[in-house]
């Protein structure tokens, strides 16, 4: 958007008729790729189902439902699959902030016996394909070593492991490396504990870092498929995306079409708003694609 | 987690300390603090480290070598999990499967994406939105992505074969055909994750100064010529890292084929997480399952290993 006059690849005129064609050609093969499905979606989720599966198909709804939003929802009962959803995100994130967040500040900061072999063995984990993991993982949530319980159906066996997450761990070191110890030490010398210098000066300073980290967080747990399609073999407590591939096969295809553009909404939602939050994470991390 | 709870072991072995003459007890018995307070700060994160990383990594190379039925003990059958994937037709069509989906994913996931942002950081104008646009994709959760795409595919009111229709030309059968199925997962998978390969190159993209290309065009290097020698060297590190990332991540797909395909038709689209699942869950199978994943994990580690050796290198 800033327009910086800095020479790239290509030297020629950016005013001249050729970079016009290239322009233009570019924003209508973005739009068709990028904008068009989704609003054939929209779309296709207010035609009825007759008219859905005429050849040929119709641009524009002939008969136009917006109420199939409201069907589908109904329908299929979207909104105890959305809660449930919220509920398994927003653990999700919540256990990873209370649990990565601390354990990140006392690895850069405070430095304990063994900590270099901690992040180490922490770190070696983003190496390994995490779907390698799914049968030990699933056999270890059936009946949890220590804890001696069963955790399929319970949102905790998304939570826990969410917080296993070492490329959190590594940004929030990184970031906490650079904050300087005069000024955590000055703070301790005022009389404050570990918890309320973690808790007072560093996570204020720590806010951008802290809605990569979030946004990342939500993201991926919204995304995620194949774990909660383990995890949750009762129906009635599935995810929205695990519920509605299990509804695809039998439903009347406007009302899933308009079920998918509701289980896309708060995604988009969330991009629109923290595009740049979002996108600067896709950077920062740099590598984690 | 109080700091109270935190502290109170640390008590012990302080008055001990202070008996003992000629040290320093005041620090010593700080040190002691400190590291508990860490460990304190470390413990709830190591706990869901060691119950749902450490462990089952060890578990699962364990019960690749074990037979398990949930009754009795798990036995121990040595290489017979092995011996009956190896045995078992489909495992090789997996493989082959998965590698060509990769071959191909990287034809277009890789290429695709580098081109892209070089285009867009040529362009002037409305860089924010197609910055927007090829990124909507992403946030799409996959099995959004893929019921929609499904429907897309269906070769009589579907998309794709409305558009070619227009045109005259009488489209494929897309999922429904063992020549284009996975091909069309691929198309698929590409639309979806696109979007971040093509933002983290443009961002490598726009770090490489100006002068370079200046300099590449004083000596009459032409745009091809800049391209090989300017912008490709200058931006090696970032291609190579997502080249093994996307090696990783399209060798592990299983969303795609098992909400549009079912792995069919004529097991074209079987890929190895897809038949690993049917082993684990529908054969209720873990040993034999778990010889896959560790062959998987083998297989993978090997473009694991390049990407530590290569993020290490440009660290030091």
């Amino acid at each position: 958007m800033s327009d910086r006059p800095v020479r790239t690849l290509f030297s020629g005129s950016r005013t001249g008729i050729g970079y016009k064609i290239v322009f233009t050609a570019t924003i209508v093969v973005f739009t068709a790729a990028f904008v068009l499905p989704f609003l054939w979606l929209v779309l296709g989720a207010m035609k009825p189902a007759v008219e859905l599966a005429k050849v040929p198909v119709t641009v524009l709804p002939e008969t136009f439902n917006p109420g199939n939003y409201a069907e589908a929802w109904e329908l299929m009962d979207l909104g105890k699959y959305f809660l449930n959803t919220v509920l398994v995100v927003a653990g999700a994130w919540f256990v990873q902030i209370l649990f990565d967040v601390p354990a990140a500040y006392a690895l850069s900061k405070l430095r304990p016996v063994f900590g270099d072999g901690v992040l180490v063995a922490m770190l070696v984990t983003l190496m390994l394909p995490p779907s390698t993991l799914l049968v030990p993982m699933y056999l270890t949530i059936t009946d949890v070593p220590i804890l001696g319980v069963n955790l399929v159906n319970n949102p905790a066996a998304i939570w826990l492991p969410a917080a296993a997450n070492a490329f959190n761990i590594y940004l929030l070191k990184r970031f906490f490396d650079q904050i300087p110890t005069e000024l955590l030490d000055a703070a301790r010398m005022d009389g404050a504990g570990a918890v309320t210098v973690l808790w007072r000066v560093v996570l204020p300073m720590a806010r951008p870092i802290l809605a990569v980290v979030s946004i990342l967080a939500v993201v991926a747990a919204w995304k995620d498929f194949i774990w909660p399609l383990l995890v949750f073999s009762d129906p009635s407590l599935q995810t929205l995306s695990v519920a509605l591939q299990r509804f695809a096969p039998d439903t009347p295809i406007n009302l899933l079409l308009a079920g998918l553009v509701l289980a896309a909404l708060p995604m988009i939602a969330v991009f629109l708003l923290f595009q740049r939050h979002i996108l600067a994470g896709l950077t920062a991390g740099s590598v984690k694609g | 987690m109080s700091a109270s709870t935190l502290l109170r072991p640390a008590g012990a072995p302080a008055p001990d300390a202070d008996r003992r003459p000629g040290r320093a007890p005041g620090r010593m018995r700080r040190r002691i603090v400190e590291n508990l307070t860490a460990y304190g700060f470390l413990c709830a994160a190591l706990v869901c480290f060691a119950l749902f990383s450490w462990y089952p990594i060890v578990r699962g190379v364990l019960l690749a070598f074990q037979q398990v039925n949930f009754i009795t003990d798990p036995e121990w059958v040595g290489f017979e999990n092995f011996e009956r994937l190896f045995a078992d037709p489909l495992f090789w069509d997996a493989w082959g499967n998965t590698l060509l989906f990769t071959g191909l994913a990287l034809v277009f996931g890789f290429f695709v994406p580098f081109l892209i942002a070089v285009l867009l950081n040529e362009l002037r104008h409305a860089k924010g939105y197609f910055r927007l646009v090829v990124y909507l994709p992403v946030m799409l959760p996959p099995v959004v992505a893929a019921l929609l795409w499904k429907w897309f595919y269906d070769p009589g009111p579907g998309l794709f074969n409305s558009i070619l229709r227009t045109v005259g030309i009488d489209g494929p059968r897309w999922l429904d055909d063992s020549t284009t199925s996975l091909l069309s997962l691929v198309l698929v998978a590409t639309w979806s994750n696109l979007g971040s390969a093509t933002l983290i190159y443009l961002a490598a993209l726009q770090t490489i100064p100006g002068e370079l290309y200046e300099a590449a065009e004083l000596d009459g290097a032409n745009v091809v010529q800049r391209l090989r020698h300017v912008t490709i060297p200058q931006t090696r590190f970032v291609l190579l890292v997502l080249l093994l990332l996307q090696v990783v991540a399209t060798m592990q797909i299983f969303t795609e084929p098992y909400i549009m395909t079912g792995g069919g038709p004529d097991d074209s689209t079987v890929t190895v997480l897809l038949l690993l699942y049917r082993y684990a869950f529908v054969y209720n199978d873990f040993g034999t399952a778990s010889a896959m994943s560790t062959l998987l994990l083998v297989f993978l580690s090997v473009f694991s290993f390049a990407y530590l050796r290569i993020t290490r290198r440009a660290d030091a």
